[in-house]
């Protein structure tokens, strides 16, 4: 089964996805946002796996050693960076929420405030 | 809309995404395809800026300007947690209570201390050799010095964290980044190209701009990171929102 990788990272996004749909707390909902986020990890360094490859860090290999791909963990050390300063942001604005309506509740955001 | 249509849309959505995935994954190259055409130029690529960790190769040479973006990134949202969680007009500070700690928790965390920040200085060090490099080690370094929050006390932590500096520090480290690309400019060369000598592959002083970068990185998410953890815990700890009075029904204002 050569796509179950591929497939094992939809399954994360769709769970992430579906709990932010049906969250009722904002911090829950970010943190479902870090699981649907965390998809993009598991595809990526699937996309990137050479079978029998090892780390492509030549310090304690010969260089030529089959490595895996490091253009795909170099984007996902990206990814890790921006969606821990994406979840910090959100979390700020969840707490100027909480401050401002009294509710974390996003159902009990419906109106809009001047 | 109603929980129950939205988890309806949700489901018809999610099942087209899948099949339409499912699909689109058929048609991708194998999973563990020996073939990696980027992968194996950034391979020689890195091998030959003799930079034996090739993830800090893309990251910081070939891919150099990408990560000036993202710690762009990195620097706005803290800016950004910084403005939103500030002290507003209708809150108080409040003098943290110390709290009750266990001598041995005390004498763990000051033991720790001083280890966990030598390795985030090592990770930090090593980028271009080892698994590692500015982003990781700079969160080790920060979460390190929390050891003094969560071993001992926030008034310590205060202590050990002069916040005005860290911040000066975060930009600082920020704006090093765009300067250490201006010696390819100066050198003739491309912005952010590698144009320092590249030493012996597999030391300390390889890989020319790698480490320079590597550092300047280290410094600024460790200071952002001290920055941003240091906005929620004033949140937490200091500041004291006017929600306890308007519960027993005084300070009730419109905002």
């Amino acid at each position: 089964m050569t796509v179950l990788p591929f497939l094992a990272a939809a399954w994360i996004f769709l769970v992430g996805v579906y709990g932010m749909v049906t969250s009722r707390n904002l911090v829950h909902a970010v943190g479902c946002l870090a699981v649907a986020q965390s998809s993009t990890y598991v595809l990526l360094l699937g996309v990137g796996f050479r079978r029998g490859g090892t780390a492509p860090v030549f310090s304690d290999i010969p260089v030529g050693t089959p490595v895996v791909d490091p253009v795909v963990q170099a984007l996902v050390l990206t990814d890790i960076v921006v969606g821990a300063t994406v979840t910090a942001l959100l979390l700020s604005l969840v707490i100027q929420i909480r401050k401002r309506t009294g509710t974390v509740d996003p159902e009990a955001l419906s109106e809009l405030k001047g | 809309m109603s929980g129950r249509v939205r988890k309806v849309v949700f489901l018809l959505a999610a099942a087209v995404f899948a099949v339409a995935f499912a699909l689109a994954c058929t048609g991708l190259p194998h999973f563990g395809t020996a073939v990696h055409p980027y992968g194996s130029k950034a391979v020689a690529a890195a091998v030959r800026h003799r930079t034996a960790n090739v993830i800090s190769s893309v990251n910081f040479d070939q891919r150099a300007l990408d990560t000036l973006g993202e710690e762009s990134i990195l620097f706005g949202s803290v800016l950004g947690a910084v403005v939103l969680l500030r002290r507003a007009r209708d809150e108080d500070r409040a003098e943290p209570e110390p709290g009750r700690v266990l001598p041995s928790t005390v004498l763990l965390g000051a033991a720790l201390l001083p280890v966990t920040v030598l390795v985030g200085g090592y990770v930090v060090a090593h980028g271009q050799l080892s698994p590692g490099g500015g982003f990781q080690g700079g969160v080790v370094l920060a979460t390190g010095l929390h050891l003094a929050y969560v071993a001992a006390d926030y008034r310590v932590l205060r202590r050990v964290r002069p916040l005005a500096a860290f911040a000066a520090l975060d930009a600082v480290a920020a704006g090093a980044f765009t300067a250490l690309g201006l010696a390819g400019l100066f050198a003739g060369a491309a912005y952010l190209q590698n144009v320092l000598p590249l030493g012996t592959f597999n030391q300390l002083s390889s890989a020319g701009l790698v480490p320079l970068l590597n550092a300047a990185v280290g410094v600024e998410v460790a200071s952002g990171v001290i920055v941003l953890v240091a906005q929620f815990l004033d949140q937490a700890v200091e500041i004291e929102s006017p929600e306890t009075p308007r519960a027993t029904g005084q300070g009730e204002d419109d905002r």
